[in-house]
């Protein structure tokens, strides 16, 4: 009774879980529990570390799934945005200008940045074709950085902005421990997961998913899909923002070389490999790339190297697991879109959609079958 | 004067290099009119196509042969190698990680090629290390002024090759079964079909043709610029591409005329502006283009397909 009124109070918790049975709640409060205590279980500070940056590839995920996941529009130089925001809070907030504003509402002002930037980019753009799209954007991903690299006089160059203020909140300093950056990342992305749950079940989250599964029949239907398509595209960006403020605080510097290709394809890969267009997806997809990015492949190679010295095997000390990283994306990509093209946490939706042709002949077979009375097992 | 002769100079620079472009433009043109896809790939095709030549080149005792045309027989036996390796590992992706996503939406074959590029550029990584290669440079080389210009021999070899291969490939697509069934399968693939035409065999032969063509740049580039590393086709596919899209995309003349244009632009931009504004030109052309001229210079306007 008591957890029937308690959810009636709070129908905002994603995941359906307002309406789950009470074991599934317990479940979820479980989960949280556990994940906010992981800095307390484990105490090695670069593991926190790894464990932090992993917040930065959900965030990021969260804001590319809403482009690509919702609304179909495959944008490739997703990176581009995380550096608009990155550098937004460097000028922003460091000695390169002598400025320095609070790190708490230049969260708000990178994604706003980061939002126009979007909005100057997809207002030209968005009406092309698909893969069209995906190449003008990467032609942006790939100008953006090399922008910040050439304007050495403004951006500091290929070396970057270095000493960018790091958070205050209430007169504790994060300085460069992670583990309040970890707490930092751990609340904002709840905060995204409940605003995004809200957003996909509302006018505006369906009206994506009516321009992914059909965009004509989404414009008959009285849509302005332009509207709807720069809506998705700069509010996507706006989380890159986000993700770049926290980013460029928890380094302290920003250079142009964190933000090429490889990030935007990182970025592609979790979101693909858990599932597009399905929040938990996009959590599950983005925490097995960013925990193998930032702690597997690193600390696999330790082991390797350790493995090695204890057993005389001089070759496994050699074995640098981190140079494999590309492959393994570039794997988990084929993988996935050849055998389970709606990721490994697929929407119904999306599944439906992808298998529409299976289904289809399975119908047909069915409906045959039926027809002519034959036996159905 | 001397203006004038940095103008030349720079035209020559960019005309070789629009050599190596347009051959690769070619393949993404013919592969993107043929199936719709951008083979996201190719560029690394056109690496591996270096990497090919190179370790064939390391086969050769090339210090004990002298003899000019020796060594040109040589050059040729080495091309002709890279580009039916690099063929062949045209088809192999074709076969393993395009063709079950022919009919899925569009975007499927797309992420896959992206994945097929890093793990060609990883591949390529751990095979020949993360920095720069040296290129053999075992062709004479002598220098020639004319009107005040100097260029040497890579360039006119450069040149002389990608038109040599393009003139082929125009006889090819258009006076050959195989050319015109491939003219057909990109018209109308299901009519195509049951006019009799094999439309895998087709498409493998088209994949097997732009990663041939690939493999002849990635010689040739090796050869004009002394080097190569294993990311070089990310950059440079980028930029065929754009002069694919600048010439339009399906057409084969276009993407020629696109690959000396960009070239030139390329070389312009590094003389006039600054060498570090290149990449930065060629992606704005591409996105202008892209935005008020889809089509391309030479392509038809084509609606989209409902």
């Amino acid at each position: 009774m008591l957890g029937g009124a308690l959810r009636r109070r709070v129908r905002w918790l994603p995941f359906g879980l307002s309406d789950a049975p009470l074991s599934r709640l317990l479940v979820g409060v479980a989960v949280v529990i556990v994940l906010a205590m992981i800095p307390m279980l484990d105490r090695n500070s670069s593991h926190i570390s790894a464990f932090a940056d992993t917040g930065y590839v959900m965030i990021l995920a969260f804001g590319l799934n809403i482009i690509v996941g919702y609304t179909g529009l495959l944008a490739l130089g997703f990176a581009a945005f995380f550096a608009i925001g990155s550098y937004t809070y460097a000028f922003l907030a460091s000695p390169q200008y002598g400025v320095h504003l609070s790190f708490w509402p230049m969260l708000l002002v990178s994604a706003a940045v980061a939002a126009i930037f979007g909005l100057l980019l997809g207002a030209p753009t968005l009406r092309l074709r698909g893969d069209y799209l995906a190449i003008v954007t990467l032609g942006f991903g790939e100008i953006v950085p090399q922008v910040f690299q050439n304007l050495d006089k403004y951006t500091g160059g290929p070396d970057g902005i270095a000493g960018i203020d790091q958070p205050r909140l209430f007169g504790y300093a994060f300085g460069f421990n992670p583990t309040p950056y970890y707490y930092l990342y751990f609340v904002i992305i709840v905060i995204c997961l409940v605003l995004l749950n809200n957003l996909r079940n509302s006018r505006v989250g369906r009206t994506w998913m009516a321009i992914r599964e059909d965009e004509l029949a989404a414009e008959h239907m009285g849509i302005n899909t332009t509207s709807a398509k720069l809506l998705a595209f700069s509010l996507g960006s706006a989380f890159a923002g986000v993700a770049g403020v926290i980013y460029a605080a928890k380094l302290s510097t920003v250079s142009p070389s964190g933000f090429d290709f490889n990030t935007s394809v990182m970025i592609l890969a979790a979101i693909v490999l858990g599932g597009m267009g399905n929040l938990i997806g996009v959590l599950f997809g983005s925490a097995i790339i960013g925990l193998l990015n930032f702690f597997v492949l690193p600390q696999s190679s330790n082991w390797a190297h350790s493995l090695g010295t204890a057993l005389h095997m001089d070759f496994l000390q050699g074995v640098d697991l981190n140079a494999y990283r590309f492959m393994i994306y570039g794997i988990i990509l084929v993988l996935v879109m050849l055998f389970r093209p709606e990721g490994l946490v697929p929407s119904a939706a999306r599944r439906a959609e992808l298998h529409a042709e299976q289904e289809a002949g399975a119908g047909i077979a069915l409906q045959e079958q039926a027809e002519f009375g034959a036996d159905i097992p | 004067m001397a203006d004038i002769h940095q103008f030349f100079q720079q035209l020559i620079n960019g005309v070789a290099l629009g050599g190596v472009y347009a051959l690769i433009a070619l393949g993404y043109t013919m592969v993107y009119g043929i199936i719709e896809l951008i083979n996201f790939a190719h560029g690394d095709v056109y690496t591996l196509g270096s990497f090919f030549s190179l370790s064939i080149l390391g086969l050769i005792p090339l210090s004990h042969i002298a003899s000019g045309p020796a060594l040109g027989l040589i050059a040729l036996v080495v091309i002709l190698a890279a580009a039916l390796l690099c063929g062949i590992v045209g088809v192999l992706v074709e076969r393993l990680a395009y063709r079950r996503l022919r009919n899925a939406p569009r975007l499927a074959p797309l992420i896959t090629a992206i994945g097929v590029s890093l793990i060609l550029e990883n591949i390529m990584q751990l095979w020949k290390g993360n920095s720069e290669v040296p290129f053999p440079q075992f062709l004479p080389d002598r220098w020639h002024i004319v009107g005040g210009v100097k260029f040497d021999d890579r360039a006119v070899l450069v040149v002389a090759v990608s038109v040599a291969f393009m003139i082929a490939l125009n006889l090819f697509v258009f006076r050959t079964r195989l050319g015109k069934a491939m003219r057909a399968t990109a018209q109308d693939r299901d009519a195509a079909q049951l006019m009799g035409i094999n439309i895998n065999s087709t498409i493998a032969w088209t994949f097997f043709i732009g990663s041939a063509l690939a493999g002849v740049a990635g010689f040739i580039s090796g050869m004009y610029y002394g080097t190569t590393f294993f990311l070089n086709g990310y950059q440079a596919g980028l930029k065929a591409f754009t002069a694919a899209v600048l010439g339009g995309i399906g057409n084969i003349t276009g993407a020629m005329l696109g690959g000396f244009l960009i070239g030139i632009v390329e070389a312009m931009t590094s003389q006039y502006i600054s060498d570090q504004w290149t990449s930065v030109v060629v992606f704005s052309i591409l996105i202008l283009i892209l935005v008020f001229r889809p089509s391309g210079l030479l392509g038809e306007q084509v609606p989209e397909k409902v």
